[in-house]
């Protein structure tokens, strides 16, 4: 029987049932290509793509909170690390870093060097103000508020747009008072 | 073994974006839904194929491309084979996945199924199911327009969980 702490990332990636990355690659790029078409404005796929993120990161947390075994996190550091550590790790299978903290310790950056949504990826001329990846973003806030843990997230770097890697800024505006059935006495 | 990702990653962003152009975009027209959904599994199945066919001799008939699409293409994509595949030897080949993944993961949104125009659950449920069933008809088409063969491509799900994809090559 494994402890019932928590569960690396690293773990919960191997037990997970896995599928082809370029499936997902290329479904979500032609996903985003289908937008660009329908919707013209680079702007509003912007936003969709926020939207889709968002309804996925409030369904998601589910899946990781029973599978990560993580019951709270004592701290916004604590929570920043652990959507970098497990998170991203159990459902894309990469790791990412926690950067450029804040003074109050509610603004800090995810940083990821590898990231499976933009393999063959190259961003047209015509496309300039797309943020590509924005679905990721809108999945961390969805899962976030999901925690009660209002969040507003902007990316500040983006290798499709020539930067050395992803930036995703994460900044904690608002912790809604949590209302558990359980005490809180451990 | 290349680079992988959790199956939940998949599931989530299929069902999202036929969510997405089923009832934020098309609400009111489901076949305009439809076709949407149908040309990103085209754009996907293409890519696909022209990928896993880049160190092979190009097929000399359809029924060698069909095989190729039953067993490489699918085992790319489900890790498995297609169950059965039968053909009335005039362009017409159905190609039969006994347990198809996509289905027997698949679950509805009752709160936006609620939106829709039909009266009664159980129509409810097929029809959000036909709409999922567009995207991998899409792929097959692409994937099959890749190799040169234009078809058309359409779901049977009389027989639950198993699928079967019925592709009519055009003369």
């Amino acid at each position: 029987m494994p402890p019932a702490g928590p569960r690396s990332g690293d773990a919960i990636f191997a037990s997970v049932e896995r599928v082809n990355a370029e499936l997902f690659t290329l479904t979500y790029g032609a996903t985003v290509r289908q937008l660009l078409t329908d919707l013209e404005e680079v702007e509003e796929v912007n936003k969709q793509l926020d939207q889709m993120g968002y309804n996925i990161g409030i369904r998601l947390i589910d899946e990781f909170l029973a599978k990560s075994n993580i019951s709270r996190c004592v701290d916004f550091k604590e929570t920043a690390d652990v959507i970098a550590k497990v998170g991203l790790k159990m459902f894309l299978g990469v790791n990412a870093t926690v950067t450029n903290w804040d003074a109050e310790g509610t603004c800090c950056s995810i940083v990821l060097e590898d990231n499976p949504l933009v393999d063959f990826v190259e961003l047209p001329d015509t496309c300039q103000g797309l943020h590509y990846c924005n679905i990721l973003s809108g999945v961390i806030r969805g899962a976030l508020e999901m925690v009660s843990m209002k969040t507003e997230v902007t990316w500040l770097r983006d290798m499709l747009r020539g930067d050395d890697s992803f930036e995703l800024q994460v900044k904690l505006l608002k912790q809604v008072p949590e209302e558990y059935p359980y005490k809180d006495d451990e | 073994m290349g680079r992988e990702v959790s199956e939940s990653c998949i599931d989530s962003l299929l069902t999202e974006m036929v969510s997405t152009y089923c009832h934020r975009f098309y609400a009111n027209k489901p076949e305009l839904a439809a076709r949407r959904i149908e040309a990103i599994g085209y754009q996907v199945g293409h890519q696909l194929s022209e990928r896993y066919t880049m160190e092979r001799p190009r097929f000399t008939d359809h029924l060698e491309a069909i095989k190729f699409i039953c067993k490489d293409f699918w085992s790319e994509l489900f890790k498995k084979q297609i169950d059965n595949l039968k053909t009335n030897h005039r362009g017409t080949f159905v190609l039969q996945d006994n347990r198809f993944r996509w289905l027997t993961r698949m679950s509805v949104d009752p709160q936006s199924e609620s939106q829709d125009n039909f009266a009664d659950g159980e129509n409810k449920a097929a029809q959000a199911t036909s709409m999922h069933l567009y995207f991998p008809c899409g792929i097959i088409r692409g994937a099959l327009s890749n190799l040169g063969i234009p078809c058309a491509v359409s779901a049977d799900i009389s027989n639950l969980p198993a699928c079967s994809f019925v592709v009519r090559i055009k003369a």
